[in-house]
């Protein structure tokens, strides 16, 4: 078969499977948008700015465990999309972005709209390639995917400089079966040594945490997750890009941990003294102050990055390895063991944390005459029946959709833990639409987050991608204001986001449509409606109590155990 | 602590800036940095000098064997081996001078690798100790300019760092 350099583009991407494309078009791409038009098998998904499709790639990536894909012209269509690849990779999200780059004759030469991809997205990619010769092209697209998936994801860049795509030149083609990289092996086991001795730690625990991270999503590793703590009966918290892993209805989660996690979690944490950390990075807003992180625990580390391990905290038994391979072989180690866990301990364990649960550290006011956004988030799992895939942006509206869904299963839960990154919400939850039409698609946001993105509801009108935006809008940067409140004496200083748009009228205008509601009575009753609306964008904007803070909270380098528990709470 | 590094790597373009960009973007030392191709032209080697803590030196190894382009990595400080700088110094050699300058490099065991009326350029080469000993006992005054390689190592015995 001989293919120009833009036909081996298209014909890559079939081949390694894709299906969808998030892109915007440009001059250095165009012969690769030629090659797109002229076949029906990758679909092309036109955004409205190329950072939508950076997140919406990654929205995909992240609700289906495949990799997301995005095409860019070069310039500003690459600098437009670093947001969004920074976002992936701060994640460890797949995701394969081409950018096209000027001719290479003209590298270096301050070409119109050249920039060196490659030096700008180096510190937030996985890898980045830039090729130079088309007979490189199909190996390199198919190194891009294997990197971008295998071992810790990452996004990987691969910029194409407008020559190498040339029409005109054909050349014969065929598709690496396998690649195979003398200078990249990653890990496909754990050390069944390590495994041994970590089972032997658990299985003599008395005060034993599973602290589970996003690393058991990006593996699909939850079957095995619950299958260690249900045969050991350990208590399992999660960070907030584990949510769904290990199921928030079963009496053996302990909620969310860290700086907005529940008291039960980081108490738990605190008195731990045996960690079992899975797939999780030790993030400063997990761990607050080092020196007062489970100070009692022997600390077992799985994780596929040895760079992962005692980054920021010393681990005593570190497995390198993918978590669902080192979880199925410690699940088979426990079952053959002699010794069984201690009963009686951690019985007297578990008479402790649910001490703890009985603080009920997400208390709020359900009496209010203003919606609460925490009613609101329990309402949409009430209508959604808990089933569906909900997005967000970056703020209070966050947290509380993080402490208020209940994910009950893996990759329904889609934000921006890493980069916190604003503007996530929207193009993410189309690309989840994308990736699962018939199920239900919510993105909970803030008012200040979603007008970031919000050019993207064109993108969702042109394509048919009916998500319901619940906009909790308290008026403020709700998450700073919070902030400002507590660490600034209240001095609101540029938190207010005054001169809102009328979002129903707005979301109408894009062909959408809009409903405000205001009353807490009317909440459900409007919620059911929209949801009722299968083919519909529906835009919430559900007016909220400003002054509304996340609780608990713990300061930013405070300990597990001096966190802020809502005004009124159960506890002295 | 100090270490020396030794890294194998893809040959490939933007390889070293991938090493320089972690140390600056990760806020390590980076006290000297020498590269160039192997014997297989499709691999260069690397080789730093880093200071740090324990903890900072592990991690600073581990973040280097997560790029992609690296193929293998050894801390040479771990275990025996060698090491050697190269410099070029060019001191001033007039009258009196010209004596004194050959008879420190004599002392060294250094090279006068090229004579004008009025200089001497010297090579030397021996531990950054070595390096380090030579220039303080040259009249400061006396010095032109100074070129060092930055050190370069290899483990001792029969294991060498190769695929
Ligand atoms: C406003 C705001 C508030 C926040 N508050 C909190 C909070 O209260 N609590 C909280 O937890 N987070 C919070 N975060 C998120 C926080 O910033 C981090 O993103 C998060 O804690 C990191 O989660 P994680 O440790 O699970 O790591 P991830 O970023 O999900 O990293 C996954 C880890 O798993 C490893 N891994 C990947 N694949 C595999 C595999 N196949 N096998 C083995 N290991 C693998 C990776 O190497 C990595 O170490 C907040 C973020 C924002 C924006
Ligand atoms: C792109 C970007 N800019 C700034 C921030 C800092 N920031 C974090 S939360 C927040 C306020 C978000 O406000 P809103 O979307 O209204 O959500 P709320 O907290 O009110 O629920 C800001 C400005 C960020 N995370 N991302
Ligand atoms: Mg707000």
């Amino acid at each position: 078969m001989e293919l120009s350099g833009a036909e081996i583009v298209v014909q890559c991407l079939k081949d390694a499977g894709v299906e969808y494309v998030f892109g915007y078009p440009g001059g250095a791409v165009l012969h690769i948008y030629d090659a797109i038009f002229k076949q029906e098998d990758v679909r092309h998904i036109l955004v409205r700015h190329e950072q939508g499709a950076a997140h919406a790639a990654d929205g995909y990536a992240r609700a289906t465990g495949k990799p997301g894909v995005v095409l860019v012209t070069s310039g500003p269509g690459a600098t437009n999309a670093v947001t969004g690849i920074a976002t992936a990779y701060m994640d460890s999200i797949p995701m394969v972005v081409l950018t096209g780059q000027v001719p290479t004759p003209f590298i270096g030469s301050d070409a119109f709209q050249e920039v060196d991809t490659v030096g700008i997205t180096r510190p937030c990619v996985k890898h980045n390639f830039l090729v130079k010769d088309v007979h490189d092209l199909a190996e390199t697209m198919a190194k891009a995917f294997y990197i971008a998936t295998s071992g810790r994801p990452g996004p990987v860049v691969v910029d194409i400089p407008k020559d190498v795509t040339d029409p005109n030149i054909k050349i014969p083609y065929s598709y690496p079966k396998r690649i195979k990289m003398r200078s990249y092996n990653p890990v496909t086991k754990g050390h069944p040594g390590q495994i041994k001795r970590a089972v032997d730690v658990i299985l003599n625990a008395e005060r034993p945490v599973v602290y589970a991270g996003g690393g058991v999503i990006l593996d699909d590793a939850s079957k095995y997750l619950i299958e260690l703590a249900k045969l050991t009966n350990m208590p399992v918290t999660h960070t907030l890009m584990g949510l769904g892993a290990f199921p928030a209805s079963d009496r053996q989660f302990i909620g969310m941990l860290g700086m907005h996690g529940t008291y039960e979690a980081n108490m738990s944490m605190h008195e731990a003294d045996v960690l079992v950390a899975v797939g999780a990075r030790f993030d400063d807003r997990v761990t607050g102050k080092i020196e007062q992180f489970c100070p009692d625990a022997t600390i077992i580390h799985i994780d596929i990055d040895p760079s992962s391990i005692s980054k920021n905290v010393r681990v005593d038994i570190p497995i390198v390895g993918p978590v669902r391979a080192v979880l199925r072989d410690m699940v088979k180690v426990v079952e053959g063991h002699k010794k069984k866990p201690k009963k009686d301990a951690l019985k007297a364990w578990w008479a402790r944390i649910d001490g703890w649960r009985a603080v009920n550290c997400l208390k709020y006011d359900r009496n209010s005459a203003l919606i609460k956004p925490q009613y609101a988030v329990e309402t949409l799992h009430k209508v959604t029946k808990g089933d569906a895939y909900v997005c967000s942006d970056v703020g209070q509206h966050q947290m509380f959709a993080a402490q208020f869904y209940g994910f009950d299963k893996p990759r329904r839960w889609i934000n921006s833990g890493g980069l916190g990154t604003m503007g996530f919400g929207l193009p993410a939850a189309m690309g989840v639409k994308i990736a699962h039409p018939k199920a239900e698609v919510a993105l909970v946001t803030g008012e200040a987050s979603i007008q970031m993105c919000i050019q993207e509801l064109a993108t969702c009108k042109q394509h048919d991608l009916p998500v319901k935006i619940m906009l909790l809008n308290n008026g403020y940067m709700g998450m700073v204001r919070q902030w400002q409140e507590f660490f600034y004496d209240s001095r609101y200083s540029h938190s207010y986001v005054d001169a809102l748009p009328d979002f129903v009228h707005l979301a109408e205008s894009f062909g959408h449509v809009g409903m405000k509601i205001e009353k807490p009575g009317d909440l459900e009753g409007a919620m059911k409606e929209a949801f009722g609306m299968k083919d519909r964008l529906v835009f919430m904007d559900v007016i909220v109590d400003p002054a509304e803070n996340v609780y608990p909270m713990i300061e930013a380098g405070k300990g597990h155990h001096e966190m802020y528990l809502p005004p009124d709470s159960e506890l002295v | 602590m100090r270490h020396i590094i030794s890294i194998l790597m893809e040959n490939e373009a933007g390889a070293l800036s991938r090493v320089a960009g972690l140390f600056s973007a990760r806020g390590y030392n980076i006290e000297t940095l020498t590269v160039a191709p192997t014997e297989d032209p499709s691999l260069s080697r690397l080789t730093l000098v880093t200071r740090g803590s324990d903890d900072i030196i592990e991690q600073i190894k581990k973040q280097l064997n997560k790029l992609i382009d690296v193929v293998k990595l050894l801390d040479l400080s771990e275990g025996p081996h060698v090491e050697r700088e190269m410099m070029l110094i060019k001191v001033k050699a007039e009258k009196t001078g010209r004596e004194e300058a050959k008879r420190m490099a004599d002392i060294f065991r250094a090279n006068i690798i090229d004579v004008t009326d009025v200089s001497y350029v010297i090579e030397l080469t021996g531990s950054s100790r070595k390096l380090d000993a030579f220039i303080s006992a040259i009249d400061e005054a006396n010095i032109v300019e100074v070129v060092r390689s930055g050190p370069t190592g290899i483990a001792r015995g029969a294991k060498g760092l190769t695929l």
